[in-house]
């Protein structure tokens, strides 16, 4: 067995490995490199100017904008949608007719749904952002949404959805929790079907009701994973970057109101070309990252139940 | 129970045997379970719709003229305009990226698995040194944010000796391919550890070369990783925005979304949205023919992806 080992190791890794670091490490080590250079990128000269474009980034109000819209993303959209997926998660498992010798079922036709509220997942988000798009369309009539309303005599609720200066960034959350919820849906029904079913039938028996079940056996039991999509999602919070490059008004407007911090940093890299402050956005968006999911994992732990 | 439940009951739950004569603290839960389980069906019928009807609004909408899509959204086409396929396909190059796409995707989901499951394998069954390190720097890659990488890459890939990549299928698929091996390397090592070592040892006792053993033993045996791998590499890869974004800004090198999102940020809202919808399907039709014959696997595989 041990023939050729080494020489095997070596030439099957050899591949992946040079196609990775060229590709992936390289560009992770230069990030921190170029973050301290005044590069503009189309002329050879960069300037080491040491921790410069992070001191600019700190006075940038057009970054701190960018980072609180984020950051108010990153408070409401998680929430609503790991609470929309266990919700439906929970109806999909348990929320069926009761069969004989059996208190707890799923609905009938869980697969279908399944099926139809995953779909946003496997399709393209550029795709998802130009439907609602056309959703949004602030004209009363060619708006999918806006004549919708009209129709059914919401006159007074018709608005200019993307156009509003102060609903602009909801409408694009609303986008991103609308494709993620079945995502949530199917995850959270693996793993309840894990949940042996006699800890049901035994709250069940004892007269418990189905939303103390829901919130005393379901939700503790899988707050491993709950926490694992807390994580997911608030990184998918911070990036936002298609949905907003496709349908704000103006790239990040009306005025601002929609920027996100991966719209600035393409924005001041391959429009502006500056590279170096850029980087240092790259750098910063790291940092928040981290910190959010190092502290989403400190405050969200709790004791393990083993079942 | 009150009266108002039990005709609830009687009028919901038809089903004539086991609720028809249980014991009381069974009635109870049975009763609620009928008012949830209509409950239950309204929403998940609501949210049906509100997720099914978009989508449906862009298949009916690529049969559609323009004027119509415009004038009334909701309407269903009057006469079926498959013009709008050939528009897309040829006006509007949706042909020529939907090639791109394909050649890209293709040569980068092969060269994935390829390259992924050698490197997983090898860290899997082998012990020596560096293994740890090595395994712990690809899995590492899955927490680079990609944003953050985009500035470096771009220059890596303009100043690459013996030619620039930008713009290159090779350049894409190298990308694509180093962009997944994080993923496919944590998962198929998992997967290659539960794999029995007899079978392979047997091989080895028989002569084969560790070359022959993997390429002729293993790799048949790990076909359900490999498949839920590549399914999963195949709608990232395909479904990918940022990196050609970044790295392809050559039109006739174009990949679908980046061309779709181009044909709907230059429009406006009085070009050829039929054309548009058209374009949107020819991009949407290979991932729902993916989906709707892989429905588990890709439901594990994306979910497993979370659980990284």
């Amino acid at each position: 067995m041990q023939h050729g080992k080494y020489r095997f190791v070596a030439g099957f890794l050899a591949l992946p490995l040079i196609v990775y670091a060229i590709f992936v490490i390289s560009p992770f080590v230069q990030a921190f490199q170029i973050s301290m250079t005044d590069w503009s990128g189309l002329v050879g000269t960069a300037e080491f100017v040491g921790l410069d474009n992070f001191r600019r980034l700190w006075e940038s109000d057009e970054f701190w904008n960018a980072l609180r819209h984020n950051i108010y993303m990153l408070a409401l959209i998680p929430v609503i949608t790991l609470g929309m997926g266990l919700f439906f998660a929970f109806m999909l498992n348990v929320g069926g007719r009761r069969k004989k010798n059996e208190v707890v079922t799923g609905v009938a036709g869980s697969k279908f749904y399944k099926f139809v509220f995953f779909f946003p997942q496997v399709i393209s988000i550029t795709i998802i952002a130009v439907i609602w798009f056309n959703i949004y369309n602030p004209d009363p009539h060619d708006g999918m949404l806006n004549s919708f309303l009209g129709t059914v005599g919401l006159d007074s609720l018709q608005n200019a959805w993307l156009g509003e200066k102060s609903i602009a960034l909801w409408c694009i959350s609303a986008v991103m929790v609308w494709s993620n919820v079945g995502f949530y849906v199917v995850l959270f029904s693996a793993a309840m079907a894990s949940i042996p079913r006699e800890i049901y039938e035994a709250a069940l028996l004892d007269g418990a009701g189905r939303f103390d079940t829901f919130f005393k056996i379901t939700v503790p039991l899988l707050w491993d994973t709950v926490q694992t999509g807390w994580v997911y999602m608030g990184i998918i919070a911070l990036d936002a970057f298609a949905l907003v490059q496709i349908m704000s008004v103006n790239m990040g407007g009306p005025d601002g109101a929609t920027d996100v911090m991966p719209l600035r940093l393409f924005q001041t890299a391959f429009r502006d070309s500056q590279f170096g402050y850029a980087s240092a956005m790259g750098i910063a968006m790291l940092i928040v990252t981290m910190a959010f999911a190092v502290l989403t994992m400190r405050f969200a732990r709790r004791e393990r139940i083993e079942f | 129970m009150t009266i108002d439940e039990t005709e609830a009951v009687a009028k919901q739950d038809p089903a004539p045997t086991g609720t028809a004569r249980p014991v009381p603290a069974k009635r109870k839960s049975g009763g609620e379970g009928g008012v949830l389980n209509v409950f239950s069906h309204g929403m998940l019928v609501v949210w049906t719709l509100m997720v099914g009807v978009p989508l449906l609004w862009v298949l009916w909408s690529a049969f559609k003229d323009s004027n119509g899509i415009l004038t009334d959204p909701w309407g269903l086409p009057t006469s079926l305009h498959w013009e709008n396929w050939s528009n897309a396909w040829n006006d509007a190059h949706m042909g020529r990226y939907f090639i791109n796409t394909a050649i890209v995707v293709g040569g980068s989901v092969t060269g994935t698995m390829i390259l992924g499951s050698m490197a997983a394998y090898v860290l899997a069954r082998f012990q020596f040194p560096g293994n740890r390190f090595i395994y712990y720097l690809f899995v590492a890659g899955m927490s680079f944010p990609v944003f953050m990488l985009v500035i470096p890459l771009f220059f890596v890939l303009r100043d690459f000796p013996g030619g620039s990549l930008l713009a290159t299928y090779h350049g894409l698929i190298l990308v694509y391919i180093a962009y997944s091996l994080p993923f496919t390397v944590f998962f198929m090592t998992a997967f290659f550890r539960t794999l029995p070592a007899s079978v392979a040892e047997a091989a080895m006792i028989d002569g084969a070369s560790h070359t022959r053993t993997f390429f002729q033993v293993m790799l048949p045996m790990a076909k359900p990783g490999l498949i839920s791998i590549g399914i999963f590499n195949f709608l990232g890869q395909w479904n990918q925005y940022l990196l050609p974004m970044v790295l392809d800004q050559d039109e006739d090198k174009y990949v679908l979304t980046q061309g779709l999102a181009m044909i709907a940020l230059q429009q406006g809202y009085d070009n050829d949205w039929g054309a548009l919808m058209a374009g949107m399907m020819i991009a949407i039709i290979p991932v729902l023919a993916v989906y709707a014959i892989f429905q588990r696997q890709v439901q594990a595989g994306l979910t497993a992806g979370a659980l990284k």
